[in-house]
């Protein structure tokens, strides 16, 4: 499989679908991908079957501040330095790139990167959608080790963190990037191809260009756009239990502290005027409630998306008087399973509640 | 009444220039001509008739507004542009995305001219990313000079923070290309390299046409005996004079629609509600909170071009008085192209042979103009399905601006307002105020004043809020100085941007106070 310059909407679309409202607003993401492509040519997609088993996969992401992404725009000489840097460190040459988080900007990044340095991208990530921290992948929960991992600013300098710790990573790393301006590009985890098979969350990237394709398709052959998505998503295993949870009008939006967490709350009101719904998020969508009651909860995903178009709407575009669609879907076992959730499950996020697979919320009808 | 309180308010559109003079609330003549390629002569012709039917000498006018969708328009078709050389103090970071990035093709080509990207460019905390790259900026004039590029736009990474080294490139411009026209990215915009960056690249396109534009209307003013001020309405309904606007003209971008919401808000009485402006080619739905513009929340696309500037929310469909109507097998559509401003020789009911939304809205005897005739034998079905249409696409607009699901009054505004029903789904009741065709020009002269703080205070030493209250007080100030009436006078934007590169907790404090010119407050 490739990516094409015209894949590049619909892979934004579906990275910010994947993006459950977080991973930052994937434009400039785009913006680099099509540069890239435009210059390079197409990148190739490996599948994560296809990696030998000694393989050796650099996941390369953009880490910093979102306010700094927009203006000082990271770059293909930041992508390419870190992943030299790395490879110098392991002594031989990456087989492939690979997202650490499939939604959002980091997405794109290193499909971009793939083009420009002529590597394959791994058809797969560390998430299987979009979350604020570091640790919060799989990889991790997995025990595979983040370092050694490489940063590069904009003038090209570099550090290379070494640590069997993956949370002193993070911590050494943060005040790093300040200095570094606010942003940088990292390499992290590298691994082998059999370390990708045992830990990664498999298929993602062309699921998020699938589900982009689906509704960039639909909407050009005048069909429901949402047909589409449904479609796409419930002939993918482990996503059968996508569903539409509510339309609606955003009548409030509130940000609040709770139980120590910067909260966001969004509050629609139905379209046929029955009931209220009201879906909570830090950075991402992370619970979604129909009157009072859960019908979705992080790790399945939970996207916000605009009614006519299907659209996604990252948490920041949110406004009132939109309307919209929230959409629900199941997410594969291994980002359910007992682990992952004390890593990204509703107690991660303080929520007082146990994970609620979205399949148990359905209302009988 | 003092002669003071006569202002003439003028919205010069692409279609129709209108004129108003007011005096006080009361709208004392009106009037509607064709806008004309020079604008000088249309703005002319309306002035004159106004004048004319008020019997109002021009000394006794005070003050005239002038709101125009002019620079809009140029800069969405592509028209009379000038080219740029943009120059981004950046190097070496922000290299991967380079100027014109993104842009619709037939505007790049119109406006690049050269572009670059240079060392400089600060971080966030304000420290630099490199020194000023002066050689650059010298060989890039060098190059522009050559060929016969004589506009600049000049950006830099976190200018909003730091707008030094823009003003030093800026002097360089200066000093090598003497009397070239030069737009800073911290003039305009806000964060966001990209958006911001294209704001400067369009005001810079512009501005040999402001200059020329800005001159002829006040050679018009001048050429009637018109000795007062006059200013151009701006983005957020607030004014500007003639030497601001000939150097900002983007800063006019959004004047239109503002005008029209608050035009609309201040005929109708209605603060809280929507406003509905049906023109010959679309509809632009936007909404009063409080009696001003609900703005957009999103980047705004501006001819295709992403930006940031704050612009009122406003949807556009494609329904208006020249909107064409067609049917085919049985199933009828209006839009999204309009005949225009050939509206008075295209429609049937003006002898042409194009089935317009006006012809409906006449056969449906929704309106009595033109040649009634002309539309009798239209098939009754065709028109019903018609005005079905234009009915489900007005409501659906409405439907889509409106936050609650409790109904709203909707106030039409607009020379289409005949195709309304006077029953939409969504309205709780529906108004069409008196003058309701000129209501964008209504809006230009209602138009306020502001005044604006951009100073950078230390927390530490006063205290968040005595620095806040100062701010405050000091753009109260500026606005009342300005011409506001000070019991009118609101505090609308309070931006502080932390300066973490100098020390005493110093932040940047943005304070922007908005007031009703006197005269017209106090009547």
């Amino acid at each position: 499989m490739r990516i094409e310059l015209e894949d590049a909407r619909d892979f934004a679309r579906g990275a910010a679908f994947l993006g459950t409202g977080g991973g930052g607003d994937p434009y400039i993401g785009r913006l680099l991908l099509e540069q890239a492509l435009k210059r390079n040519g197409p990148a190739d997609v490996i599948a994560v079957d296809d990696l030998d088993e000694d393989a050796l996969v650099v996941p390369i992401a953009g880490m910093g501040a979102p306010t700094v992404i927009v203006e000082k725009i990271i770059g293909f000489d930041e992508g390419e330095k870190v992943l030299r840097t790395l490879e110098a460190r392991l002594g031989r040459r990456a087989t492939a790139v690979m997202s650490a988080e499939i939604g959002g900007l980091n997405a794109l990044y290193p499909a971009a990167m793939a083009a420009h340095l002529g590597l394959p991208v791994v058809d797969a990530d560390g998430m299987g959608r979009a979350f604020p921290e570091l640790q919060m992948v799989s990889f991790n929960i997995l025990g595979q080790r983040a370092a050694p991992m490489a940063m590069c600013d904009e003038h090209g300098d570099t550090v290379l963190i070494e640590s069997a710790d993956n949370n002193r990573v993070e911590k050494l790393a943060r005040p790093i990037v300040v200095q570094m301006g606010g942003l940088c590009m990292i390499a992290i985890y590298p691994m082998s191809g059999r370390a990708v098979k045992d830990t990664a969350v498999r298929g993602t990237l062309s699921l998020a260009l699938r589900i982009g394709r689906a509704i960039g398709a639909a909407r050009r052959q005048q069909r429901d756009p949402f047909d589409a998505l449904f479609e796409c998503l419930h002939a993918i295993e482990h996503y059968q239990h996508a569903r539409s949870l509510f339309d609606g009008k955003i009548a409030d939006l509130r940000r609040e502290t709770h139980n120590g967490w910067a909260t966001g709350h969004v509050v629609l009101e139905s379209l046929a005027g029955r009931g209220q719904f009201s879906v909570t998020f830090r950075n991402e969508f992370l619970r979604a409630q129909r009157d009072g009651r859960t019908v979705a909860i992080v790790p399945d995903l939970i996207s916000i998306l605009d009614l006519e178009t299907a659209e996604p709407i990252t948490t920041e575009n949110l406004k009132y008087g939109q309307r919209v669609r929230v959409v629900g879907s199941s997410v594969p076992p291994m980002m359910r399973s007992a682990r992952a959730l004390e890593v990204w499950g509703p107690k991660a996020f303080g929520f007082d509640e146990a994970f609620l697979p979205i399949e148990s919320t359905r209302e009988p009808t | 009444m003092t002669s003071a309180a006569l202002r003439i308010g003028i919205d010069v559109g692409g279609t129709n220039t209108d004129a108003v003079i007011m005096s006080g609330r009361d709208v004392r003549a009106a009037h509607k001509t064709p806008t004309t390629a020079d604008v000088g002569s249309g703005v002319q012709a309306a002035l004159s008739e106004v004048l004319r039917q008020a019997s109002v000498e021009p000394d006794r006018i005070g003050a005239v507004m002038i709101g125009t969708t002019h620079f809009t328009n140029a800069f969405v078709q592509a028209r009379s542009l000038t080219p740029v050389c943009v120059i981004r103090l950046a190097a070496p970071a922000s290299t991967s995305l380079p100027p014109f990035v993104d842009w619709p093709q037939p505007l790049q080509q119109a406006i690049e001219g050269h572009a670059c990207v240079v060392r400089g460019g600060y971080n966030y905390d304000g420290s630099e990313i490199s020194p000023l790259g002066v050689a650059e900026i010298r060989a890039a004039v060098v190059a522009a000079k050559k060929a016969d590029i004589r506009t600049f736009a000049i950006s830099s990474v976190f200018a909003p923070v730091n707008d030094s080294q823009e003003r030093a490139a800026r002097s360089i411009v200066n000093e090598l290309a003497p009397g070239a026209a030069v737009t800073l990215s911290s003039e305009i915009g806000r964060i966001g390299l990209l958006e911001r960056e294209n704001a400067a690249i369009m005001n810079a396109s512009l501005a040999g046409m402001a200059e020329e534009v800005i001159r002829s209307f006040s050679q018009s003013l001048f050429a009637l005996g018109l000795t007062c001020p006059f200013y151009v309405s701006q983005n957020d309904g607030t004014l500007m004079g003639p030497e601001l606007a000939m150097r900002f003209p983007v800063l006019t971008f959004a004047s239109g629609p503002t005008n029209s919401i608050r035009g609309g808000g201040f005929l109708s009485g209605i603060d809280d509600g929507v406003v509905v402006d049906i023109g010959g080619t679309t509809t632009d739905v936007g909404v009063l909170m409080n009696g001003f513009p609900r703005e957009s929340a999103i980047a705004v696309d501006v001819g295709g071009v992403r930006t940031n500037f704050r612009m009122p929310d406003v949807l556009s469909v494609g329904l208006g008085g020249g909107s064409r109507v067609r049917a085919h097998e049985g199933r009828v559509s209006v839009g999204p192209d309009s005949v225009g401003f050939r509206l008075l020789e295209a429609a049937l009911v003006f002898g042409g042979s194009t089935l317009t939304a006006t012809d409906i809205a006449v056969a449906a005897g929704k309106a009595d103009i033109g040649n009634v005739a002309a539309v009798s034998g239209l098939d009754a079905r065709l028109v019903e399905s018609a005005l079905a249409q234009m009915r489900s696409m007005l409501e659906s607009a409405i439907d889509r601006m409106k936050t609650s699901a409790n109904d709203v009054p909707v106030v039409l505004v607009g020379g289409g307002a005949i195709l309304a029903h006077r029953d939409i789904r969504g309205a709780s009741r529906i108004v069409v105020p008196a003058n309701a065709g000129v209501a964008n020009a209504v809006g230009a002269a209602i138009a306020q004043v502001s005044g604006e703080v951009d100073h950078v205070y230390s927390y530490e030493r006063d205290g968040r809020e005595t620095a806040l209250a100062q701010a405050r007080s000091a753009a109260t100030t500026r606005a009342t100085n300005a011409g506001a009436s000070a019991g009118t006078v609101r505090i609308v934007e309070v931006e502080e941007l932390p300066l973490q590169y100098l020390p005493g907790g110093a932040v940047r404090v943005r304070v922007k106070a908005l007031g009703d010119l006197a005269a017209f407050a106090e009547v």
